[in-house]
């Protein structure tokens, strides 16, 4: 899941500094499940808009929704009569949600009230972490299922280095280093063998270093017009 | 913060009914007094009480929340009071943020044989309430539309 947490009140009431009714759209995916951005988040985040404001004697009109998934169009499509009545939509959903309100809503100003964080999952009640930085190349296979691009520090290819410390990273000694959580992880599998070969650097052109990327189905795509 | 002398705070509790509420009714029936302006909810357990519901009252214009749980340890339902007691703590944190005074917002523990101390607690729970005066949100409230004021006062 993406993973993200409110920004502080504060930070979001001076981005409504010039607005008088705001909408606030939660998001029932990713951001409901890590508690920053469902329906529960959205009605208190909206609590605390129309109080804080009421008390710095503001008048600002807060009222609130929630869609399933702010990031697929179709989602939203419901929202498009009712959007024309505010000045601006706070929005819950992750950076992703945020950007696909303003493209299907261009004359609104889209807020958005949560700082997305990463993607990863709950390890416990109340904490979550770090699991995956989309590379575009996975290479879990080859590392036991041990990801050392999100979860070492260094992102090395060839680990662990001298900064692993009693199996944590030197960076912070609550984080695990991930070379150990591979070396264990592979011997547990037999295959220690596997990692006394050298990787090779990786090829960051399917990460962000190849730009914006994109994913094209063809299999999934509408029949073209003239086809039909 | 100013204070008008007939003042009389309204403090919403939600006492567990394994525990608070029957020390309440206990508090009652050994003719031990709390005050009047605690108004009990009846809750099956504290664990059942959101956040949100405490963020509501005081936006509804309660002038402070109580939540009354069992004893740590002594849940009916293991551990519905400690969740209730993170809650509260969180909804405190939350408050500041707001402007809203924390104290407006406290959870205490008492068991069902504990009528004395549950009037102690709430009359603590309605001085401090009186001491730090109206909500602000019901007194802005009353400023910004007369109107509802009268009605709440009315009611």
């Amino acid at each position: 899941m993406i993973v993200a947490e409110r920004k502080p009140l504060e930070a979001i009431v001076e981005m409504l500094k010039n607005d008088r009714k705001v909408l606030a759209v939660g998001c029932g995916t990713c951001v409901a499940v890590c508690f920053a951005g469902g329906k529960k988040e959205v009605e208190m985040l909206a609590s605390s808009l129309r109080m804080t404001t009421r008390l710095k004697g503001e008048k600002l009109e807060v009222d609130e929704t929630s869609v399933q998934r702010q990031c697929e169009v179709e989602y939203l499509e419901a929202l498009d009569e009712r959007v024309k009545d505010y000045d601006a939509i706070v929005s819950l959903g992750c950076g992703v949600g945020v950007q696909f309100l303003a493209e299907r809503f261009p004359d609104k100003r889209i807020i958005p009230a949560l700082d997305t964080k990463f993607m990863g999952g709950p390890t416990e009640a109340g904490v979550w972490e770090e699991r995956c930085q989309g590379c575009g190349s996975c290479m879990l296979g080859e590392t036991g299922g041990v990801c050392p691009i999100s979860r070492c520090a260094k992102q090395l290819m060839n680990g662990p280095c001298g900064g692993s410390k009693h199996g944590h990273c030197e960076i912070d000694e609550n984080i695990p280093c991930a070379w150990q959580l591979i070396w264990e992880r592979m011997d547990k599998l037999g295959r220690i063998d596997e990692l006394m070969e050298i990787s090779s650097p990786k090829d960051w052109s399917t990460g962000r270093d190849g730009g914006p990327r994109r994913v094209v189905r063809d299999d999934l795509r509408l029949p073209e017009d003239e086809d039909i | 913060m100013t204070q008008t002398p007939e003042f009389e705070p309204q403090i919403v509790a939600f006492c567990c009914l394994h525990c608070a509420y029957a020390a309440a009714d206990l508090a009652g029936g050994s003719r031990c007094g709390y005050p009047p302006s605690i108004k009990i909810i009846a809750v099956p357990c504290t664990g059942r009480v959101d956040s949100l519901h405490l963020v509501k009252a005081l936006e509804d214009g309660a002038d402070g929340v109580m939540v009354a749980g069992c004893l740590p340890g002594r849940c009916h339902f293991q551990t519905g009071n400690l969740y209730a007691n993170q809650r509260v703590e969180h909804v405190r944190s939350l408050l500041k943020e707001i402007g809203l005074e924390a104290d407006r917002v406290r959870m205490i523990n008492v068991s069902a044989g504990m009528g004395v101390q549950f009037a102690e607690r709430a009359k603590e729970m309605a001085e401090t309430i009186t001491a730090l005066g109206p909500n602000p949100l019901r007194v802005r409230k009353a400023q910004v539309a007369p109107t509802d004021a009268a009605m709440e006062e009315t009611n």
